[in-house]
């Protein structure tokens, strides 16, 4: 009965991550362009070089 | 090697523009110096896969390089920053010509050429670009200026000001669906648990530490998830009114005190996966419902932004400045160029050209001004530069009085009570009197009041309007998903309800019937086409245009050896001096063509615009156009007519065209010459006589009777005012949508009536147990449960009926 106690932490634990990576996903404006990152994945790694990140 | 016949960097067919320009290699060649120009710079740059990627869209204008954005200040627009000493300037702005994904690539490849941009990226969903860069605000224009070369036009927008609120509407949204879903799934899988354990033999030291976790998870969730509900109920009660959002927050607060209650004093049952269930799959249609309509709304909302654009003033010492339009002042001298729109009221100083005034009257073709003419905003000069003297500016153009004409209908609409609405004002207070009287009832019988308020709470919690809540919405979410594939926004949420109960269709003409644009029709002998089309290609007034389109779709090439001067006669037409003779192509008084030869050529009835092209000594040629319907307009609007609706035309153009157009589709209900003011009093008199008319219409002379009709429907070729006035957008080049959008609103009310329905039964059948107190938990949660999922399957039929 014991292990109960350790998978309910573990569930809710998952849980949390995953609520945490949406909030996160949600700040960092990735629903913003939907279309884009769709499109961005077929261009390799050039989109990544190019836009000096830092502001915004 | 066949080389392509299309120009190498904008894709228009070559010679389209009067010449043909080699490139470095045999395959690559331009219609015009700009494009060669760009072609270079994308060159330049190692950027040439570009033109591998990109997938043209016929739709998006295409990027041929012109002049139309000189004079446009950039720097007006700018956020500027100081970060650690060094000024930092921000500037979003919408493109105008993105075609793929591939120009999104280009324009931020460009940008990081440049070493002072430190960030440049394009929102391929919205078409916008944001740029920042370590500098003034001054270098706006020549950072920018690359991009523009390529043949992009790019205009500023302000994101904040403009979408900051309902962003941050959507994003809340959002986050409450993913932590009610969180929540929901975990204390799910604890029902679950818990559900197995009445079977099993669970001990109740167990099921209370599993109910406490429930507790524990869904409690926050619910404060947090809720909020939207909770905060609109609050709103609603304050101005004593009752919406759908009361009885659910009542429902989702009473089942979770409740459930609470039950733990605390180590009951056998607890309901916190109903309350967080409920909360999940309402905040799901909420969102898409959200999503569908904040997307049409940002399209409108970016046209609005190519307006928006600075004026170029003359200072008394000869010099010109740009300014913000709201800032010029009356007596004030402005420069507009050639292609250009104007921004504000006033007359011709100086110069002569042709005004399209489309957006203002719905006439398709240009006017002629000259000096003491007056001329308004939101038309555009076509011909030559001009100087204008304001009268009005701002607020006080005619252009400002149809958008205040359009926000007078628009406060009416808003009268208009939602389905969903009207009967959660009949619903909420018999569900709460009900559970009032179960509570008293039961305490009259002798039951003690915990009891008597646990039944109360069932007779809640099993009438909880989960079905009546998701009944519209939900068919509401896949009505607007279903459209928005076939190429049709719907921005409003109560669009679908009026538009249901339409019994009557006024069709605006130019643009909404027709194409919008005059097409040459008859026939024509070769060489007078080619020879006309030689002098056309000088000139941008849309009957040249037309012409070189019309030779181009006949196999003809303009001759570019032919080094004519063609001088453009604006209000007249084009002269050229070919072999010492003079060559005009323009309109009848222009050609100074005579009444018989008007008679020979038996254009004395001839309603349509037309061109004369004179030689010496030669019998004139008389090109005539017209103004071409959609393709489908015929079949739609017989059909429409079969459906039982009621049609009429509204048009401000010549009685004559309107005729002509009417008789040919069979339309008996016609008027013409109307300004947009009489269009709105017609629509308001058949709105007073109890009709209900859908509005379709794209000028902004429309604008404020699509306002005032019971519903609108605009193409996206319409003008910005007039998409934003509509309440749903259609695609395309046809009509069908019309009829479309129609069918699909008529089926989602059928739908949404079923689903009403069912609930009411649902509700018919389980009151009687709930207030007998017969309704076991199980029995509770399982019949919600089944409630929701039959309105869901029921609504989402209306995704797959033909």
């Amino acid at each position: 009965m014991e292990n109960l106690v350790y998978l309910i932490v573990i569930a809710l634990g998952l849980g949390g991550l995953g609520i945490f990576g949406l909030f996160w996903s949600i700040r960092s404006s990735q629903y913003s362009d939907m279309d884009g990152a769709a499109n961005r994945i077929l261009y390799d790694d050039e989109f990544d070089s190019t836009p000096k990140a830092g502001a915004e | 090697m066949m080389s392509n016949p299309d120009c190498s960097h904008c894709g228009l067919p070559l010679g389209s523009l009067g010449e043909v320009i080699p490139g470095p290699t045999p395959d690559l060649n331009f219609c015009c110096p700009g494009c060669a120009a760009a072609h270079d710079l994308v060159a330049g740059l190692g950027l040439d896969q570009y033109y591998q990627r990109r997938v043209l869209d016929n739709d998006a204008r295409r990027i041929k390089p012109d002049d139309s954005q000189d004079g446009l200040e950039f720097s007006l627009y700018v956020e500027e920053k100081e970060k650690s000493g060094h000024p930092q300037s921000t500037l979003s702005l919408v493109i105008d010509g993105f075609h793929c994904a591939a120009c999104g690539w280009l324009i931020e490849q460009v940008l990081a050429r440049d070493s002072r941009v430190t960030w440049g990226r394009v929102n391929m969903t919205t078409q916008r670009l944001n740029v920042t860069w370590t500098g003034p605000a001054t270098l706006a224009n020549d950072i920018l200026a690359p991009i523009q070369t390529l043949g992009y036009r790019l205009f500023p927008f302000d994101v904040e000001r403009v979408e900051a609120e309902r962003l941050a509407r959507e994003t809340d949204l959002l986050k409450a669906m993913g932590v009610a879903g969180f929540a929901a799934a975990n204390v799910m899988l604890l029902s679950v648990a818990i559900w197995a354990g009445y079977s099993q033999g669970m001990g109740p030291a167990t099921r209370g530490l599993m109910h406490w976790i429930s507790a524990l998870i869904a409690l926050p969730a619910v404060v947090y998830a809720g909020r939207s509900f909770f905060r609109s109920a609050l709103t609603a009660l304050a101005a004593r009114r009752v919406n759908m959002d009361v009885p659910i927050s009542l429902a989702v607060i009473l089942t979770s005190a409740m459930s609470l209650f039950q733990v605390i004093t180590g009951a056998e049952y607890a309901y916190f996966d109903s309350a967080v269930g409920l909360l999940f799959f309402l905040l799901i249609g909420r969102y898409l419902d959200s999503r569908a309509r904040s997307r049409a709304r940002s399209s409108a909302a970016h046209l609005l932004a190519l307006t928006a654009r600075p004026v170029t003033v003359i200072k008394t010492d000869g010099t010109t400045m740009s300014m913000r339009p709201e800032a010029v002042a009356h007596g004030m001298t402005v420069l507009t160029a050639a292609g250009e729109r104007i921004s504000v009221d006033g007359t011709v100083l100086q110069g002569a050209s042709d005004i399209d005034q489309s957006l203002l009257t719905g006439e398709t073709l240009p006017v002629a001004v000259t000096t003491g003419d007056p001329v308004y905003a939101g038309t555009l000069n076509v011909g030559q530069a001009l100087q204008i003297q304001v009268t009005a500016s701002s607020s006080e153009t005619a252009l400002a009085e149809i958008v205040r004409l359009l926000e007078q209908a628009e406060e009416g609409r808003a009268r208009h009570v939602e389905l969903a609405e009207r009967i959660s004002r009949l619903y909420a207070p018999v569900v709460h009197i009900l559970g009032l009287a179960t509570f008293v009832g039961w305490l009259l019988a002798g039951a003690t009041w915990q009891t008597a308020l646990l039944y109360s709470i069932a007779v809640l919690i099993i009438t909880c309007p989960c079905a009546l809540a998701l009944a519209v919405p939900a068919v509401q979410v896949v009505a607007a998903g279903r459209l928005m594939r076939r190429g049709i926004l719907l921005k409003s949420a109560t669009a679908l309800e009026r538009l249901a109960d339409v019994d009557a269709i006024a069709f605006d003409k130019t643009g909404t019937l027709t194409i919008g644009q005059p097409t040459l029709s008859g026939d024509y002998q070769t060489f007078d086409l080619q020879l006309a089309m030689n002098m056309a290609a000088a000139s941008r007034h849309p009957l040249s245009r037309a012409l070189v389109r019309a030779g181009a779709a006949r196999g003809l090439v303009v001759d570019v050896t032919k080094a004519w001067t063609v001088e453009e006669i604006a209000g007249g037409g084009l002269q050229a001096m070919v072999d010492g003779e003079t060559w005009k192509l323009g309109s009848q008084q222009f050609c100074a063509v005579s009444d018989q030869c008007l008679e020979r050529a038996g254009t004395a009835e001839n309603t349509g615009p037309q061109l004369w092209f004179c030689r010496l000594g030669l019998e004139p040629v008389c090109f005539r156009f017209e103004d071409e319907l959609r393709t489908d307009a015929d079949q739609v609007v017989g059909q429409l007519a079969g459906m039982g609706y009621y049609l009429s035309i509204l048009s401000g153009d010549r009685t004559a065209a309107v005729k002509a157009l009417a008789t040919r589709l069979g339309l008996f209900d016609w008027l013409a010459e109307l300004s947009p003011g009489d269009k709105y009093q017609w629509l308001t008199d058949k709105a007073a006589k109890g009709q209900k008319v859908l509005m379709v219409g794209d000028g902004l002379n429309d604008a404020p009777a699509l306002a005032a009709a019971h519903v609108s429907l605009s193409p996206a070729t319409a003008a910005d005012i007039s998409q934003a006035a509509s309440d749903a957008v259609f695609q395309g080049d046809k009509l069908l949508p019309v009829q479309e959008v129609l069918t699909v609103a008529k089926r989602a009310q059928t739908i949404i009536w079923q689903n009403i329905g069912f609930a009411f039964v649902y509700n018919g059948i389980c009151i009687p147990f709930a207030v007998a107190g017969m309704v076991t938990p199980l029995f509770a949660a399982a019949a919600m449960s089944i409630s929701s999922i039959i309105v869901l399957t029921n609504s989402l039929r209306l995704g797959k009926i033909q």
